[in-house]
């Protein structure tokens, strides 16, 4: 028995007039029910691209994509398209990043949520309504009974995610797939949203993958982290050994670049230099060499000559990273974690 | 709403009175004298003069504007003159409420003269209307959904063809070879249904609402396929995939509903603007349709026509606009009335 959801060399490919846009190159993980994964990454890393390939949205447009995504030891890529699409919301549903845009206008909140219920169970539009007052009111919309008739436009940001969440849960899916579900919303209601799929998460022991630019989403949610850089994973292993032995330069820069409400007021931001590299046309190296401040640390060009594997670092465990820097967890206590949090550096002593 | 109706229609009226100020204003600039144009050839100044003053020409702008403001609501009589209509009351022409004019050049009013043509140049647009929303949104369609294929790329093509195309060609093609030279369907001429009966109606119709309907058409498949295309690409398109609804329903409900708003509104006011009358079909098919007075009117100076049709015209514009506002209430949730 694999894991709930196994995801192996999952490739996206996007062939455009300029050439074949590498969205997503061999990206492999596992996730257990009830339990979160945080991918973390820039716009366009392939975050979304990947995600979206599990519920078979790609389907029907241009790209190419290969590999296996097994939910249950099913391969999804294998199904047809209506064995999918009977899937999609069933066993796997997505929360989306901007719920104004993604519910539609025209219709009311309780409409769109009952018509994700009635597509799965046949039941009149009277008990599928009440079932989605009944999933307003556990996702914490006061008055869900009169609210239920409302239209999109008529909620709050807030709200409207929450609307978003009760209409993903609504048929107890095993995964949840949340594309940056707080980044519309203020920070207070953020809290309250990851709070509430927690919650429900508990509640309903389904798998969540929460896809985010915010590491303080992942550190509040996340089990395991998968950081994605170009297309492809560049280190993953659990929540609390990523964000406090990072071993990939481009996680050192993630974690650089959030700005520290107790820190010192004046103390620098430090931003990753550059931009990410085209999906077009990848350097034949690591894709993160030409912003890497560390590459010169390798011996020889082997950076800029070859594409490092996703290998154990260098304390073991399931953390792996796709580096060719020896002695990262080192480097990374003894040159940035000073820079960036010296309180936290441990006493080498 | 009906507080917001009420002062739509409000705002209607005070451009409709606007309008026909504005139109009676460009008669006077105009360099015809009245008196003299209906009172004909080889007229005496003394004639020229009894003219005016039977039809009001020697009045001021101002005042003849009143008479005909005041005809419209209680009717009048040309001319207005008392005495004249003890002696010889054949003479005189009635004009009942709402009386729009007294035409010199067809010697009829013009209320009647338009109650004539509304019917034909009605049904001429109504049965383009049925044909190009039909089509051109159906074929709109299927060209977005089609994209990039032939398929697309020729009903793209087709409908720059048809645009770029004048009318009166398209016409003159229709009329000369489906019914002159194959005979395959009758050379039009119009029939009201009382006369010729529902098929007589239409299969009259047909050429001269086709051509009327093929320029729109062009434009509708145009415009059908790029809201259909932006609709597609909407984020609560990806969500309604996402809760695995069929493509059937992604299409009709949620696709559909949103790409078909704003045609909503242009297929109203398009519709309005060709129940005014299609000048160029009417007068291809010899049609005596509202766009064929309208020509014939401004020709002949007839101007009491003129500003009859203008104010028809204006009011189905503006009527169509009120409807199509009161409808767009209904069919976005968004929008408010007040």
């Amino acid at each position: 028995m694999t894991s709930f959801l196994s995801v192996r060399d999952l490739v996206v490919h996007f062939p455009t007039i300029d050439g074949v846009v590498k969205a997503t190159e061999g990206l492999s993980y596992d996730l257990e029910r009830g339990k979160t994964l945080g991918i973390v990454g820039e716009s366009g890393s392939g975050k979304s691209v990947s995600s979206a390939a599990i519920l078979g949205l790609h389907r029907g447009t241009n790209a190419k994509v290969s590999g296996e995504i097994l939910l249950e030891d099913v391969d999804l890529l294998t199904l047809s398209d209506e064995e999918m699409r009977l899937r999609r919301g069933r066993d796997v549903a997505m929360i989306f990043q901007d719920p104004l845009s993604a519910m539609h206008p025209y219709y009311t909140i309780g409409n769109q949520i009952a018509e994700a219920y009635r597509v799965h169970n046949d039941v009149s539009r009277k008990a599928a309504k009440a079932r989605a007052v009944e999933m307003l009111d556990r996702v914490g919309i006061p008055q869900p009974d009169r609210r239920v008739n409302d239209y999109p436009h008529q909620f709050s940001g807030g709200m409207r995610q929450r609307a978003m969440i009760a209409m993903g849960l609504i048929n107890d899916p095993g995964l949840l797939i949340a594309d940056e579900p707080t980044t519309a919303l203020d920070v207070t209601v953020q809290a309250q949203i990851l709070d509430l799929l927690q919650d429900l998460q508990r509640e309903f022991n389904s798998a969540i993958i929460i896809i985010t630019h915010d590491l303080g989403v992942v550190a509040e949610m996340a089990d395991d982290v998968l950081v994605m850089y170009a297309g492809r994973a560049v280190e993953f292993g659990p929540c609390k050994e990523i964000l406090t032995h990072p071993e990939m330069p481009y996680t050192w820069g993630l974690l650089s670049s959030v700005p520290d409400v107790k820190g010192d007021t004046d103390a620098r931001l430090i931003p990753i230099k550059g931009n990410p590299p085209s999906l077009l046309n990848l350097p034949p190296g690591c894709a993160f060499e030409p912003r890497c401040t560390h590459s010169d640390k390798v011996p020889g060009n082997l950076c800029r000559t070859e594409v490092p594997d996703l290998l154990p670092g260098n304390r073991g465990g399931v953390h792996t990273k796709r580096c060719h820097l020896a002695n990262s967890d080192t480097i990374y206590q003894r040159e940035i974690l000073p820079e960036i949090a010296p309180e936290l550096v441990e006493d080498p002593s | 709403m009906y507080a917001y109706v009420a002062r739509r229609m409000i705002t209607g009226v005070l451009m409709l009175i606007l309008m026909s100020m504005i139109t009676f204003v460009l008669f006077f600039a105009s360099p015809v004298d009245p008196g003299r144009f209906a009172c004909g050839k080889n007229c005496s100044p003394a004639l020229i003069k009894q003219v005016d003053k039977a039809f009001g020409y020697d009045k001021s702008v101002v005042v003849q504007w009143k008479d005909f403001a005041v005809g419209v609501f209680k009717g009048r009589q040309y001319p207005e003159d008392p005495s004249l209509r003890k002696s010889a009351p054949e003479l005189v022409s009635d004009c009942h409420a709402p009386c729009l004019g007294y035409s010199q050049v067809n010697l009829i009013n013009v209320t009647t003269e338009l109650k004539d043509k509304i019917p034909i140049s009605g049904s001429i647009a109504v049965a383009a209307f049925l044909m190009w929303i039909i089509g051109g949104v159906g074929l709109g369609t299927i060209a977005a959904l089609t994209k990039g294929s032939l398929i697309d790329r020729g009903l793209v093509g087709t409908s720059l063809v048809f645009y770029a195309f004048p009318t009166f060609w398209i016409g003159l093609f229709l009329l000369e070879f489906p019914a002159i030279k194959w005979g395959l369907v009758p050379i039009p001429n119009y029939i009201s249904i009382a006369d010729g009966g529902l098929w007589g109606w239409a299969s009259n119709l047909f050429l001269p609402a086709l051509t009327l309907a093929l320029f729109y058409m062009a434009g509708y498949v145009r415009m059908t396929r790029a809201f259909v295309l932006e609709s597609m690409s909407e984020d609560y398109l990806r969500t309604a995939k996402s809760k695995g609804l069929a493509p059937r329903k992604v299409l009709f409900k949620h696709t559909m509903r949103a790409a078909l708003t704003p045609i909503v509104t242009m297929a109203g006011l398009d519709l309005a603007s060709v129940l005014g009358g299609a000048v160029i079909t009417e007068t291809v098919f010899n049609y005596n349709g509202l766009g064929k007075l309208a020509v014939d009117s401004i020709a002949t100076f007839d101007l009491p026509t003129v500003v009859g049709l203008v104010l028809l015209l204006a009011a189905f514009v503006i009527v169509a606009n009120i409807v199509v506002d009161i409808l767009y209430a209904f069919i976005d949730p968004r929008v408010r009335l007040g």
